[in-house]
């Protein structure tokens, strides 16, 4: 590796050029926080519309460009870099690497983000107005009926695949090739696991997504019909290319997720984590998986029998090894010796809500039970439950966990404890009845809604700018932590934590592990 | 807003009955749909067999929940380190992984029986008493009666919520957002085999109380079926992003005894022929402005502005279409314009309204042309002439 | 820049550059190529396939099969498009043909593509056309009818179970797909 033992560059520079991991991670970090409290702020316009009947502060078209904004942000500004950035930091820490396998790629992937966001953000302003047809894009309504800046768009989506698709080899590059001597396959945290499957799967199918926008461009302007009945082509195509993209996708959120929580909770029930080799074949089974589950997104568009009952079938069979995953945690906590710290509160809290929006999930599979469920707002609450819950939790969590590592000042913990609670208190009443309205019959992507679905609209509103205020105090608490927290000097930080990562000094030095560790 | 006592009160309740599967078997009628949590039942079989499915795997789900998260919580209550306790070191049971992978698989093995089987009944099209053919619009439901003679009842199904009340200038009606100026009409216990298709986006026509949701998929034709086993009005909407109004095209299906169905139908029949004998008529500028005004409400105002000011669609006062000549005034109504979202309306009006409209338009916001269009010269034009 | 110990990471980011290269294109040769042979074989959404070479077969005269014809204009298709005949009654391996009636009403010339698509969509690939317009783009001049013919077959092969088929055409304005001249597929 060409890196010199120097610290930082001084001023903007050490920024805008940087290749050290940590660097790259902390600026992925703030990047997608700075993308959660936009794609929020546009959830709390949604809500604001939705606190009652009528249409009050909104448009519908722009109601439209929330939702489709909202979606595109959380899902590519916020989660994904965000787990991005934690990869940076860990992943070379915890298999005792000196740095990413490609320093000067990863500052690349990085850098290609901010403007491809200003790019999707500036399309609000532009003439029709930002893409409002819904982060799935269906075609003909992203096509044939899109506004003009739906071209924007389509090299915004690009440029983001090709941001993911850098870091991801990036993180299979440094898993393959740079770990520590000692450190096998099995041997490796789960974290690491579970991101280099992600990274696998971001590899294959973030292609694909960049196919189906391709098409869609060539069908807007180079007069093909891939997705236009009219020359032959199919609407339907479309939904099938987006979610063979699309279900893998939400693997890819969640994977990296259940590692977090894989290393939090060892921690704190001061227990080693049970089945750690199931846990690793579980993963690896949800990652094949997902890739023949796509068409359970769409049973409602007329698919012959035997299709709605194979990915009906084989959508079912997720749910097994989501369930060892979820019967491991559980069993770790089973007779250790618990605390219950911020992240630990999290990560209970994650396993709590994720369970149950595994359980609408499996709901959802069932192919008839569907036919009511689906694209009412039981969806909207299922994928809220396994996308806030699951990942935007635990990669909360994962910020508690790992902060004083990083800044090496502790966070206030009271504060972190009020934060879960109003996050934890805010996030249910938001959501929670959100399925009530959904098996009522109200539709998801809707600015206006039926009289009898106001009570709970309203309740949910009401959660939903709890949850959202709660940020707030995050973001104070983590900006006080690095200005002003109390000095931690420990190396463990925190009594029952294991791994590479709290061997080096705290906070980490700007390079660790120069010299590889050995691995017992 | 002010949250009323009676409101809360259901608030506070709804959710406790619901659970004990109360208040979703007496929500038939509308005043108890609110706040209603959970799937209505249905009215038809097929309906029936999905809530059961929902309620079994809702329970199924229930109990391992209870068991899951009870361990979790003892273990969070007993194995705390304020309570002194030291930490086991265990770390893997080949035979409980067996078991929790075995076990979760033959529970998903016993789920998808019923699936499967109330699957196969949905899917079966075959033996209906009668064919309707739908059509989403942006936005708004086309209905086509099929009918073996070739005479096809058809009609368009527009929201007849008012922009008054969408906008909070009136107080909003029982129905709000889940009202249409026609309804689907169906006898009670006919099987209805529903043939679905769209004009420009897709979109979903969905009744939950009929238990029926499916694709309307511009260029392609889907099928599914209903057999209401009783009489009532079912109110469902759109399921499917189409765009802007997407929230604004409900469905309203109204699900009679077979004399009424049948009474209806030839109240259906004698319209059309009353709009025919109207054709015939020479009307007054002021009958056509007056008629002109409902049909430039209910059909145009939307895109077009309540003063022609414009807003989706271009202004109408002071347009070079509305003060220009009528044939071209009359193509623009009847055929709409191509890659625009003016739509055709050449079938959505009948041709006295079309007039009405036409000379409406001339004759409000300021256009004072003082011409008017007659329904039998749209009729003529229509035929080329 | 490269040293010796970076050759395996080179050797890692190019089987994985390869790896989403191939997604890429897998999209385009394999995905789309193989939905369109599963719609024609399966008959996904109702999709028929091409021209049927007609084979000498025995008519079953046991059953009769009601084959019902219903069209759509797609938004900003101006012409009149209806089937000459709403149902026919067939002998499954009987040739049967039909009429549409189409008029384009606009002073302009303008051309038409119809879409078939057939519900239930089990009956697709029993469903065999031995004569379509919809094989064609149709042109039309302005203020002009034409009777647009169909010629059929439906297959003995046919579900016993199912007796109705219905046979959507929705009908679009490809005037200026046709201008274009880019249109390829």
């Amino acid at each position: 590796m060409g890196e010199h033992h120097h610290g930082p560059a001084k001023g903007l520079k050490r920024w805008i050029f940087a290749t050290n991991h940590k660097d790259i991670g902390t600026m992925y970090l703030w990047f997608s926080f700075a993308m959660f409290l936009l794609g929020g702020a546009f959830a709390m316009i949604i809500r604001a519309e939705l606190f009652q009947p009528g249409l009050q502060l909104v448009e519908p078209g722009f109601f439209n460009q929330m939702t489709t904004m909202h979606g595109l942000i959380m899902v590519f500004g916020a989660i994904m870099p965000s787990f991005v950035g934690l990869a940076n930091w860990m992943i070379p820490m915890m298999i005792g690497a000196p740095d990413m396998a490609l320093p000067r790629m990863n500052n690349l992937s990085f850098w290609i983000l901010p403007p491809t966001f200003l790019l999707l953000a500036s399309t609000l302003f532009m003439e029709g107005g930002a893409p409002a047809f819904g982060w799935t894009f269906y075609a003909p309504l992203s096509t044939t009926y899109a506004p003009p800046s739906v071209t924007f768009f389509i090299f915004a989506v690009h440029l983001l695949g090709l941001s993911s698709i850098m870091g991801s080899i990036n993180i299979v590059a440094t898993v393959w090739n740079l770990r520590a001597p000692g450190m096998t396959w099995m041997k490796m945290p789960l974290f690491v696991w579970t991101w280099f499957i992600t990274a696998y799967l971001l590899i294959a199918v973030m292609p694909v997504l960049a196919g189906a926008v391709t098409m869609m461009l060539m069908d807007i302007h180079f007069g093909t019909s891939f997705f236009s009945a009219a020359g032959g082509g199919d609407p339907v195509l479309f939904q099938h290319v987006f979610w063979f993209f699309g279900h893998p996708e939400v693997y890819i959120i969640i994977l990296p997720a259940f590692g977090v929580v894989s290393q939090i909770i060892p921690t704190f029930a001061r227990k080693p984590l049970f089945g750690y080799d199931s846990m690793v074949y579980a993963t690896a089974s949800i990652a094949f998986l997902s890739f023949i589950v796509w068409a359970h997104h769409m049973y409602t568009v007329g698919m012959p029998i035997a299709g709605e009952l194979f990915f009906m079938y084989a959508t079912l069979l997720i749910a097994v090894p989501t369930g060892v995953k979820v019967f491991n945690w559980i069993t770790t906590m089973w007779r250790g010796a618990m605390t219950f710290e911020t992240p630990m509160l999290f990560c209970i809290g994650f396993v709590v809500l994720f369970t149950l929006g595994g359980f609408t999930g499996v709901m959802l599979s069932m192919a008839p039970s569907d036919f009511q469920y689906h694209d009412s707002y039981f969806v909207v609450a299922h994928f809220h439950y396994v996308m806030v819950a699951g990942a935007v939790f635990s990669m909360t969590g994962a910020v508690y966990y790992w902060l004083p590592k990083w800044c090496g000042r502790m966070y206030s913990e009271p504060m972190g404890k009020i934060h879960f609670w109003i996050s934890f208190v805010g996030f249910n009443l938001a959501f929670f009845p959100q399925h009530f309205v959904g098996l009522a019959g109200m539709p998801r992507r809707i600015p206006d809604y039926a009289s009898q679905f106001a009570d709970f609209n309203m309740l949910s509103s009401v959660g939903a700018f709890i949850y959202g205020g709660s940020q707030i105090l995050f973001l104070y608490n983590v900006i006080s932590t690095i200005v002003a927290g109390k000095p931690v000097s420990d190396d463990k930080v925190w009594e029952g934590a294991e791994g590479l990562e709290w061997t080096v000094a705290t906070p980490a030095p700007f390079h660790t592990f120069a010299v590889p560790p050995r691995v017992k | 807003m002010c949250f009323k006592a009676k409101r809360l009160h259901r608030l506070a309740l709804g959710p406790v009955l619901s659970l004990l599967g109360l208040t979703s078997r007496l929500a038939w009628s509308d005043d108890t749909k609110v706040n209603q949590i959970n799937m209505p039942v249905s009215v038809t079989e097929v309906g029936a067999s999905i809530y059961n499915l929902h309620m079994t795997i809702f329970w199924i789900c229930v109990v391992i929940g209870v068991l899951v998260f009870g361990v979790m919580f003892y273990s969070i209550f007993a194995h705390r380190k304020s309570r002194g306790v030291t930490p086991s070191n265990f770390h893997e049971s080949t035979t409980v992984e067996i078991a929790w992978t075995v076990v979760p698989f033959l529970i998903l093995l016993v789920m998808a029986v019923p699936a499967t089987t109330t699957l196969i009944n949905v899917y079966d099209t075959t033996d209906a008493d009668m064919d309707i053919l739908i059509t989403g619009y942006q936005w708004k439901w086309k209905y086509e009666y099929l009918d073996e003679a070739g005479e096809n009842l058809t009609f368009f199904s527009n929201l007849s919520t008012s922009q008054e009340e969408i906008y909070n200038r009136e107080a909003k009606g029982e129905h709000y957002l889940l009202e249409v100026d026609e309804p689907v009409v169906v006898p009670v216990n006919s099987k209805v085999r529903l043939l679905i298709t769209a004009n420009d986006v897709i979109h979903s026509w969905w009744v939950p109380e009929l238990a029926v949701k499916r694709d309307a998929i511009p260029g392609f034709i889907n099928e599914t079926w209903f057999r209401a086993e009783r009489e009532g009005i079912y109110r469902g909407q759109c399921a499917e992003l189409c765009g802007r109004d997407h929230g604004f095209m409900p469905i309203v299906v109204n699900v009679v005894s077979q004399q009424k169905y049948t009474d209806w139908l030839s109240d259906k029949q004698a319209e059309a022929a009353e709009i025919k004998a109207l054709m015939a008529q020479t009307f007054t500028l002021d009958d056509l402005v007056k008629r002109g005004k409902d049909v430039y409400a209910r059909d145009c105002q939307l895109c077009h502005g309540a003063n022609g000011e414009g807003g989706i669609g271009k202004a109408i006062a002071g347009s070079s279409i509305a003060t220009g000549p009528v044939a071209t005034h009359l193509d623009v109504g009847i055929y709409g314009v191509s890659g625009t979202s003016m739509q055709s309306f050449g079938k959505q009006l009948n041709d006295v309204d079309m007039a009405a409209v036409i000379t409406y338009q001339r004759n409000a916001f300021g256009n004072n042309m003082g011409d008017m269009v007659q329904p039998l010269d749209v009729f003529n034009h229509k035929q080329g002439q | 820049m490269l040293n010796a110990s970076d050759k395996p990471i080179f050797n890692t980011v190019a089987r994985l550059l390869v790896v989403a290269l191939a997604m890429f294109a897998f999209v385009f040769v394999v995905m789309v190529p193989l939905y369109n042979v599963l719609c024609d074989a399966l008959g996904i959404n109702g999709k028929t396939g091409g021209r049927y070479e007609a084979v000498a077969t025995r008519v079953d005269e046991s059953r009769l099969v009601t084959v019902q014809f219903v069209t759509t204009n797609n938004a900003g298709m101006p012409w009149e498009f209806k089937p000459s005949t709403t149902a026919m009654k067939v002998n499954p391996g009987a040739v049967n043909s039909t009429v549409f009636l189409a008029r384009n009403p606009l002073p302009q010339a303008m051309v038409a593509q119809a879409i078939p698509s057939i519900s239930p969509a089990r009956a697709a690939q029993y469903f065999h056309k031995t004569e379509c317009f919809c094989f064609n783009q149709q042109p039309l001049d302005g203020e002009t009818s034409a009777e647009l013919p169909l010629q059929f077959i439906v297959d003995q092969g046919l579900p016993r179970d199912i007796r109705t088929i219905t046979l959507s055409y929705t009908l679009f304005d490809v005037t200026d797909m046709v201008k274009g001249a880019v249109a390829t597929r």
